[in-house]
């Protein structure tokens, strides 16, 4: 015990005397300062504090009281007390100078008035980042030495932990976006600004009825959802029938489709759709040829849209359907047969009322990811406007709105946080279990004839739609120009990734797409480890212990799943982009972002295992005299290997394929895959975006490979906890 | 925990192979890029080997590297802003987003690019001048049947109905320095009714300036409005692409460069801004074959496809009104609640 508070005495004395207390330029974790030693850029609290900015000074105080310890003996209540008094003063103080103070001096004219002017302060560094540390440790210290949770070290600090790093990337941003909302453009809170904003022609305007304008925004983005929602949710239906109850040849074949949009990077489907469909495109041009039909731009607008979301989320709908397909009793449809009921009859009195609530989940869920879906509106929404793509707009455009960006982005959130609660409420309430243990043996009943030529006139067609798409996308980066040249050429690749070799600078990465790879690569890698780690101690407090508050931490840690990708990127920007986190335009923010978004990924699969997991186990831990995190390191762990796979596999995924957050996130130094795609994409040039989507779709399928021989075998099999990493997959 | 000293062997392997290759770089440069990309990277690549100084660079349109600029303001992230119509640099330099800086190579650029840093305090630069116009798909046009265009006046004729293309004035220089050249030809009222007659044969407005010509080349639209220099390249590239003048005359720009104000590599900052008017530089950009806009550095040697300016018939552009801030909220927003939204 001893060992460990001297141990974080050190590191927040380092932070506090040592290391610069302030970011440096060069990056967060950047060595330079090392080599060119500064004292006006990269002094320590102590040096700032001495000097020019004395209200560091403060914070000596909390940081060394507790060494009285070493030289008083102290009673157990004093001894946590000071511990917790010492942590308190510190943390609070910290945020207080952090935030009152910026880089124009005083935040607040109240604090001015009351103590004068004072210099200025950037964003927190490494130094500072071990004080607060320290700060936690003293908090959490106190309370276990206060009994709290058994006087257990390890879950009190845990808990503390991730509940302060969910407030500070979540919560707060969330809240600086809301804050947001209400400033005028002279940065004046103000009502008045905001219902402008809110009551707005633009939004709700439904001339689209009576005329031939368009409706306004939130109509739009609604419409959107709903025939997405609805288009996917049938498909799917048809392909889980064609699946669990069919005797179709290639039935093998559309489950291997269901994981391509996973791995599959945004834009790419909305672009072989304009490879196949637009005016150019190759079936236009064949419908041109063969029957006379007029080529035209049907796909720029609600039409493409839709088409392109269909064929991304029918493969979602489809995991979550063939579920609950595959749960259905045949016993009950052999009863209904035995009382003499037809074919038909079977299926709509006994099947589809089973899976109806489950139909209703797709429903719900392919609703959602249409309206957090970023990437097809954006490439094929024309002048049809949607929330996810008016929010993007409203930052990058030339009229720079924040407020309405925060506006727009409060009404999407607002929409999409009531379907979860829909969703969750009809899943809470209905029961459709039908797997009772039992005798439950029998044979599925036929489907009626009409369901079954639905299945092979509309869903067979499609999923073979699916199949040429990915070809296209293949095939595509290997001709001249889309549309005018197909001609066999190389060009497209060796412009994104020739590499030369020069006898002065050796290897040289030459192709244009090496730097945003490289970036990208790397922040998935190192994003990986830390969403499994702190998803699997999260699923750990969460299936393990009871403490007070348990479901608002378990609502806390789930929030980050609900908000689409947009929101996170706009409330980002606005929460650190000025002291004490300044953090945008670095790589850390890429990686934090991918952190908090994908950590429920973990905390699912952690939970899912968790459950199988006997409780005894730690138990027999726990009566051998290991402590918390003995039992978690060398009883917990080794027993979640599939859990972990999970999360590692999937937060590396869908950091390589986001698109949605990290576009307001991107800067020149740290450029992602994805927003050069885009880029790529805004000038036309196919080739160069297909190409690069398709190395991308590589690099991920050897990474997952390489991923799962490290750490052993993975448990992917089990379909419920692979739908519930899918639902995640939201861009 | 043997996966765990795995993945940490793996992971540490990756990360110290990424830092064992050094650069020697002299200095680094955030470049904030609102020209073409492969036109930005034959620039850096360029000056990297010229000075040893490491680019980063981010490509993006000049509206929206402007409103980037703004947001960064209190904290500057970029260091130079290369390209892009000159109204945006001017606004930036009326709120004085950007440094004063006077190149030696200043008496060297053509008027139009001297007048750029004059209306600008010096805060900005010209670095390149083209002219307006439009292109259209040659064998769309024919099979179309449609008329040939050849004015202004042209592109409202109903038969292009849903078949011209322009990028959104909100976030293209372009399509600002359009809507301002309709104007100053054709005066307020006629000027507005045009922009509402074209707005009927619109069939999208896109982000970048340059994307409707691309969309015009691979035939996802018949005509595109953009800069002349941007559909000959299509043009040179083989694709059917004619060009238009209009006759009625034509706006241009001054495409610019300004100093970001409180720029971290002032320093490196000023190394570019002297090389990128230089001949040298100027000749190595406007003679690659990928920018065909006419340099602003006299002493350079242009592309010998670039439109000739004495052949084109050139308005009297007012950049000092047209580049104004206010002026410019003012035709955005009259735009935006009198044009676009209205049926097409």
């Amino acid at each position: 015990m001893r060992k460990l508070v001297v141990g974080w005495i050190l590191i927040g004395s380092l932070g506090f005397f040592i290391l610069p207390w302030y970011m440096i330029n060069d990056g967060f974790l950047s060595f330079s300062w090392l080599l060119e030693y500064e004292l006006e850029d990269h002094a320590s609290g102590i040096i700032f504090g001495l000097t020019e900015k004395k209200w560091l000074l403060p914070l000596i105080g909390p940081l060394i009281f507790p060494l009285i310890l070493f030289f008083f003996k102290s009673s157990r209540r004093t001894y946590a007390n000071i511990f917790l008094i010492s942590g308190l003063i510190g943390f609070f103080y910290f945020f207080f100078q952090g935030y009152a103070i910026g880089v124009r001096g005083w935040n607040y004219s109240i604090f001015e008035s009351l103590f004068g002017e004072i210099d200025r302060q950037f964003g927190i560094g490494i130094g500072a980042v071990f004080t607060i540390s320290t700060f936690i440790f003293y908090i959490t210290h106190g309370l276990s030495s206060r009994g709290w949770l058994n006087g257990d070290n390890f879950i009190v600090g845990t808990i503390w932990l991730i509940i302060i790093l969910v407030s500070l990337f979540v919560f707060m941003p969330i809240l600086s976006m809301l804050d947001r909302a209400f400033i005028n453009s002279e940065g004046v809170h103000n009502l008045v600004s905001f219902s402008d904003k809110f009551i707005n022609k633009g939004l709700w305007g439904l001339d689209c009825l009576v005329t031939n304008v368009g409706c306004g925004v939130v109509w739009n983005t609604l419409i959107m959802g709903a025939l997405t929602a609805l288009s996917s949710t049938f498909l799917g239906l048809g392909f889980a029938l064609l699946v669990a109850r069919t005797n179709f040849k290639f039935k093998r074949l559309f489950k291997v489709l269901s994981v391509l949009p996973i791995i599959t990077p945004p834009f790419v489907i909305g672009l072989a759709i304009i490879i196949l469909f637009g005016r150019s495109g190759a079936v236009s041009t064949f419908l041109e040829w063969g029957f006379d039909v007029e080529r035209s731009r049907w796909i720029y607008g609600l039409s493409g849209i839709w088409f392109a979301q269909t064929l991304a989320f029918t493969p979602i709908t489809f995991l979550v359907l063939i579920g609950v397909i595959e749960s259905v009793s045949p016993s009950m449809e052999e009863a209904s047969q035995t009382l003499r009921a037809g074919k038909w009859q079977v299926f709509k009195t006994v099947t589809f009322p089973l899976i109806r609530p489950g139909i209703a989940n797709a429903f719900l869920l392919g609703f959602i990811e249409s309206l957090a879906d970023f990437g097809n509106p954006l490439v094929l929404g024309g002048d049809f406007d949607v929330l996810s793509t008016e929010i993007f707009f409203a930052v990058v455009g030339a009229q720079y709105d924040e407020s309405r960006a925060a506006v727009l982005a409060i009404i999407l959130l607002s929409m999409v946080l009531l379907a979860f609660y829909v969703q969750n409420q009809w899943l809470g309430k209905r029961s459709y279990v039908s797997i009772t243990g039992k005798g439950d043996s029998g044979l599925y009943a036929e489907l009626p004839q009409s369901v079954k030529n639905f299945i092979y006139f509309v869903v067979v067609p499609w999923g073979l739609l699916t199949l040429v798409i990915y070809v296209m996308i293949m095939f595509g980066g290997f001709v001249e120009m889309w549309g005018v040249n197909h001609s066999f050429t190389l060009k497209h690749y060796i412009n994104a990734f020739s590499v030369s070799f020069d006898e002065k600078i050796g290897l040289h990465w030459t192709g244009t797409a090496w730097n945003s790879f490289s970036t990208t690569f790397w922040v998935a890698i190192l994003s990986a480890p830390p969403t499994a780690a702190i998803g699997i101690l999260t699923a750990y407090l969460l299936a393990r212990h009871n403490f007070i508050g348990k479901r608002a931490f378990e609502f806390g840690t789930m929030l980050s799943f609900a908000i689409p990708g947009t929101i996170i990127g706009v409330s980002y920007i606005f929460a650190f982009n000025t002291p004490p986190i300044e953090i945008t335009g670095t790589g850390i923010i890429l990686i934090i972002s991918f952190v908090f978004r994908n950590m429920p990924v973990g905390v699912r699969a952690g939970i899912a295992s968790m459950n199988q997991l006997d409780p005894h186990l730690d138990e027999a831990s726990a009566t051998l005299n290991a402590n918390s995190y003995q039992t978690f390191k060398n009883i917990i762990l080794p027993l979640l290997k599939p859990a972990i796979v999970a999360s590692l596999v999937f937060s590396f995924v869908r950091a390589m394929t986001a698109i949605s957050a990290v576009i307001f996130l991107v800067s020149a130094r740290y450029d992602l895959a994805t927003s050069y795609i885009l880029g790529r994409l805004e000038s036309n040039d196919y080739g160069l975006a297909i190409v690069y989507a398709s190395a991308l779709i590589v690099v991920m399928l050897i990474t997952i490979v390489i991923i799962q021989l490290l750490v052993g075998r993975r448990k992917l099999g089990r379909r419920d906890q692979y739908f519930s990493l899918m639902q995640g997959n939201t861009g | 925990m043997n996966i765990f000293k795995k993945l940490l062997f793996v992971f540490s392997v990756l990360f110290l192979s990424s830092y064992a290759v050094p650069t020697y770089a002299k200095g680094n440069l955030t470049l904030y890029c609102s020209v073409e990309i492969e036109v930005c990277e034959i620039l850096i690549q360029g000056f990297t080997k010229e000075t040893g100084i490491d680019v980063a660079m981010t490509r993006k349109s000049s509206g929206e590297t402007y409103a980037q600029i703004k947001a960064e303001a209190s904290n500057p992230k970029g260091d130079v802003w290369f390209g892009g119509t000159g109204d945006p640099h001017l606004t930036a330099a009326s709120e004085k987003l950007t440094e004063v800086y006077k190149s030696k190579h200043l008496k060297d650029l053509l008027p139009a690019a001297q007048n750029q840093a004059k209306f600008s305090d010096y805060r900005s630069v010209g670095i390149y001048v083209g002219a307006l116009g439009y292109g259209y798909n040659t064998n769309l046009l024919k099979q179309k049947g449609l008329p040939v265009p050849k004015s202004w006046a042209d592109l409202t004729n109903p038969v292009y109905k849903g078949e011209i293309q322009i990028a959104n004035p909100n976030s293209s220089g372009t399509s600002y320095t359009t809507l301002a050249t309709i104007i100053q030809i054709l005066g307020e009222d006629k000027g507005w009714d045009y922009m509402k007659a074209l707005h009927k044969n619109i069939n999208q407005y896109t982000k970048s300036g340059s994307a409707p010509i691309k969309a015009a080349a691979s035939g996802e639209t018949t005509i595109g409005i953009v800069f002349q220099h941007d559909a000959v390249k299509q043009k040179k590239l083989g694709l059917p692409i004619a060009v238009v003048s209009p006759t009625e005359g034509t706006g241009y720009e001054v495409g610019s460069m300004s100093i970001i104000k409180g720029a971290r590599n002032m320093k490196e900052a000023k190394i570019f801004a002297d090389w990128a008017i230089s001949p040298a530089a100027q000749t190595l950009v406007f003679n690659s074959g990928q920018s065909l806009q006419v340099p602003a550095n006299t002493k350079a040697k242009g592309d010998p496809d670039a439109p000739v300016l004495s052949e084109i018939k050139l308005i009297n552009y007012d950049f000092e009104k047209y580049g104004n801030k206010d002026t410019r909220a003012k035709l955005l927003g009259k735009w935006d609640n009198e044009v676009s939204n209205l049926p097409k």
